[in-house]
């Protein structure tokens, strides 16, 4: 049974018999919005990636999104660049995977992020979503609907941070501007 | 495709009626206990033997034979039943061996009603053991699989039994069986495999079948002379129940000199090393009184090793064991390659997370112990103290997460490194690996060939073979120039010389070694004849196409043939008309040996090097300098393509290595073979053997 996290809202990532999450994916799906008008048919295609910065203490330490697509502990991975969107709905069209296990010690909080590398704004995303699934069964654990896009190009997701000996994942869903996650940056920190 | 297991690996079965094939070089009594989803066999009646042969959905022979079928319907099993052992005892009371390691090694396949194979997997590695749980056939979610199981006991069939939950009645079980077992004295001769069905052949069956041919050659004989049999009977109404009717040949006497007496009986299992095959005449190479060769004699290729010790089952939760070849691929070979590769991205990230998280630790204390400074009225008293030591118990807590969690990984790869590493095949294995014993010239070229092993400096104990994919695309070159390191003296350079050549001969031994017989062919430039003493081995054994050109006229005589290949090869490939090449073109791979680099080059002949440098990989002629950069320097800048293009490995460990993933600088070592070791004129006489056969 998933939850539909609304801003804000924190979920533990301890699963109820004890047993804390091991892997967990963050997948990011969406639709453009159809045009309306002549060429309805010609639908905008529209560039959303999907990124993950970690934090130590406050400081980015690694970066995983379309041109790194691992990070340098191996912990967190991207499974590819998705430069269109889905064209039906439901699935994911960009993931990144987390083996919370192996993310280092230092590491204390990654945040997700979702960036308009096309520049259109979420007006133009139709059923756009930010979900987190447990990786060892597939079940969705939350799921973050980009509801009423706005006037803005980025909107930093959610963030997963220890706590104590397992892991907590918080919903964010805070609207910023941004062609990818570095100009994202500002944004992020007041969320840590 | 039947896959070939290894121990330990599992395999979904698709069909439900199975039929188990055991072929072993000696009787063997076969039987199979059912256990409950806990693997506890609940009383004899749950356990298929000699005594006892049809229980529901599985029946097994009446007899001890060399060959076995055992057929098993698993939707004819009770509910109850999860598992499924297959387990195989060789008989008492006969002379024959007592002990798994003394006879070759058991193969089990697995194969549907129509007699397609879908699993195989040879026992390997047992040794005092005279009862092992071959394979395990268990329901998992409601679908069968099969796991190679390969558990033996020392203690034989009641210590088997005990182990299955059975702790009264073992003894006793045991001992039914071994009786039943040699109730009927008759021996079954092998079934040929390729046979449609044993049920078909009726019990007049007399003619004699051929035997497999197995490296205990006296029991093999007797055995494989006795009348063919069925070995599966239906019912228990079967008409071989009448003992004695075919007084044929009495159990097998194993010669004394069978016996390793290297070993206690009661040893528990312990792996070997990888056999290589056996050939069928023996091998000159192996000792008389040496150990068995456990590997199937029908098979080519260099079977895994099993995994250390025999634990019985893998539990679900808990962390799996290493398994050789756990990587995807076609073949094992392939499988290997891609879990070193696996292994090499897991050290390279791991060891990154480490690095990081310690440097995160560094900076943090820094900035700490700064802002306690910071604040003139703080300096007073015990308060900056207390911050500092505050900030370094902060950091050495953080350094010491990261260094557990270090640990902890590094004993996962070199748990996987202990099992992967005596399972490589001679193109991936270290000189030292036993593999290179009765080495024997493969009928396929390598997919990848082993050119050293890197490390980094946290995990000094664990290695990673360094694996380059065949035909190598770019050259090598070894550098023979001094040590990089200024304040230690090291080797003087006459000697680091001398060592890069040994390296260049070890790599060149391993290409033709692992090359099938004419497919490689190594040629030597040695324009001033500095490396002939370390060239021994190569030009003594004779593996050379030609004694090594030395002199200028030598020098260029040799890149002429070899520019002259690469350029009709280019030519003929082109325009597809291989076989328009002139008689004397060596269409075998070629590895041009050039040490001393420059000397003796002129201009020309450089000129000549760099286009096979560039040129020669794609048309299989490939270079390997052994070279110190310094003396070339009067070209200038002109050689650093040349230098760029080919691989630098070097005599000395050295960390000039960077992996693709993070960058870190690994440490080469080159892949010598061990001082005193004379496996290298072993393995090349071997190469000069095979060629004259091929040829």
């Amino acid at each position: 049974m998933s939850v539909n996290l609304s801003k804000g809202q924190a979920i533990s990532l301890e699963k109820k018999d004890g047993a804390t999450l091991t892997a967990v994916r963050m997948g990011l799906g969406w639709q453009a919005a159809k045009r309306r008008g002549l060429f309805g048919s010609r639908t905008r295609e529209i560039d959303l990636d999907a990124s993950a910065v970690l934090f130590a203490d406050g400081q980015p330490t690694d970066v995983v999104f379309f041109r790194h697509l691992v990070s340098d502990d191996g912990s967190v991975r991207h499974t590819g660049d998705n430069l269109v969107g889905g064209v039906g709905q439901g699935g994911d069209d960009e993931a990144i995977l987390v083996d919370l296990q192996r993310v280092p010690v230092h590491v204390d909080q990654i945040v997700f992020t979702v960036n308009s590398f096309t520049g259109q704004t979420f007006q133009e995303v139709q059923n756009a979503f930010c979900r987190l699934v447990d990786e060892t069964n597939g079940q969705e654990l939350a799921r973050y609907t980009l509801a009423g896009g706005g006037e803005y190009t980025a909107q930093i997701m959610a963030k997963v941070h220890r706590a104590g000996a397992s892991w907590t994942m918080t919903a964010i869903g805070a609207p910023a501007n941004g062609r990818t996650f570095q100009d994202l940056m500002p944004a992020i920190l007041p969320h840590l | 495709m039947a896959a070939e297991l290894v121990r330990g690996q599992n395999h979904p079965l698709s069909q439900d009626r199975l039929e188990i094939r055991i072929s072993a070089g000696v009787p063997v009594v076969a039987g199979v206990a059912l256990g409950d989803e806990h693997g506890t066999v609940h009383g004899r009646e749950w356990v298929a033997h000699p005594g006892a042969p049809a229980l529901s959905g599985v029946e097994v022979p009446r007899h001890a034979a060399a060959e076995h079928r055992v057929t098993v319907d698993l939707t004819g099993l009770p509910a109850a039943v999860h598992r499924v052992d297959v387990f195989l005892a060789l008989p008492t009371g006969t002379a024959g061996p007592l002990r798994f390691g003394a006879v070759p090694a058991p193969h089990t396949a697995v194969c549907g009603l129509d007699g397609a194979e879908q699993v195989s997997y040879t026992v390997t590695g047992l040794n005092a053991e005279s009862a092992v749980i071959a394979l395990e056939l268990y329901r998992r979610q409601g679908a069968w699989k099969v796991r190679a199981m390969g558990q033996g006991y020392a203690d034989g069939l009641p210590a088997l039994l005990a182990d299955q939950g059975l702790h009264d009645t073992a003894d006793d079980l045991a001992t039914v069986i071994y009786e039943a077992a040699a109730h009927d004295p008759h021996h079954t001769a092998p079934v040929p495999p390729g046979e449609p069905s044993p049920r078909t052949a009726t019990a007049s069956a007399t003619q004699p079948v051929p035997g497999r041919r197995a490296p205990s050659a006296p029991q093999t004989a007797q055995t494989a002379s006795g009348p063919e049999q069925p070995s599966a009977p239906r019912t228990p109404t079967s008409p071989h129940t009448s003992p004695g009717s075919q007084a044929a040949s009495a159990p097998p006497a194993a010669s004394a000199s069978e016996e390793i007496s290297a070993s206690g009986p009661a040893e528990p299992a312990r792996p070997h090393g990888p056999q290589s095959p056996d050939g069928d005449g023996g091998s000159g190479l192996r000792h008389p009184a040496g150990p068995v060769d456990y590997t199937h004699p029908r098979r080519t290729r260099v079977t895994p090793s099993p995994p250390p010790p025999p634990v019985p089952s893998d539990a679900d939760g808990q962390p799996a064991r290493p398994v050789a070849g756990d990587a995807v691929g076609w073949s094992l070979e392939e499988r290997l390659y891609n879990q070193i590769w696996g292994m090499f991205e897991d050290l390279a990230r791991t060891t990154a997370a480490y690095r990081s998280a310690v440097e995160f630790a560094d900076s943090r204390l820094e900035k700490e112990l700064d802002q306690a400074l910071a604040d003139p009225r703080a300096r007073l008293g015990g308060a900056v103290d207390a911050a500092r030591e505050a900030a370094l118990a902060r950091r050495t807590q953080l350094a010491d997460q990261a260094r557990a969690a270090l640990d902890r990984d590094l004993a996962q790869l070199t748990a996987e490194a202990e099992v992967v590493e005596p399972a490589l095949p001679p193109a991936y294995a270290r000189w030292d690996n036993p593999v290179w014993h009765a080495h024997r010239a493969p009928s396929e070229p390598p997919m990848a060939l082993r050119l050293g092993d890197l490390h980094l400096p946290e995990s000094v104990p664990l290695r990673i073979p360094l694996l380059v994919r065949m035909p190598l695309e770019r050259g090598l070159w070894i550098d023979s120039g001094p040590a990089a390191a200024f304040d230690d003296p090291g080797p003087d350079s006459a000697e680091v010389r001398h060592l890069a050549v040994e390296v260049a001969v070890a790599v060149a031994a391993r290409l033709l070694a692992v090359h099938p017989p004419g497919a490689f062919a190594v040629q030597v430039v040695d324009a001033a004849g500095a490396g002939a003493r370390a060239l021994l081995p190569l030009t003594q054994a004779g593996v050379l196409a030609a004694p090594p050109a030395t002199g200028a006229a030598g020098v260029s005589q040799m890149l002429e043939r070899l520019t002259r290949r690469v350029d009709l090869v280019q030519m003929a490939l082109r325009n597809g008309a291989a076989e328009a090449l002139p008689a004397d073109v060596d269409t075998a791979q070629q590895l041009l040996i050039v040490n001393d680099f420059p000397h003796g080059f002129d201009e020309r002949s450089v000129t000549r090097l760099r286009y096979l440098a560039d040129e020669g990989p794609a048309v299989g002629v490939h270079l390997l300098l052994v070279a110190d950069r310094e003396d070339a320097a009067a070209y200038g800048p002109l050689l650093d393509p040349l230098w760029r293009s080919l691989l630098r490995l070097t005599p000395l460990p050295d960390d000039h290595l960077a992996d693709p993933w993070i960058g870190h600088a690994w440490t080469y070592e080159s892949s010598l073979v061990p001082a005193g070791s004379g496996i290298l004129q072993e393995v090349l006489a071997e190469v000069v053997k095979a060629r004259a056969k091929h040829w």
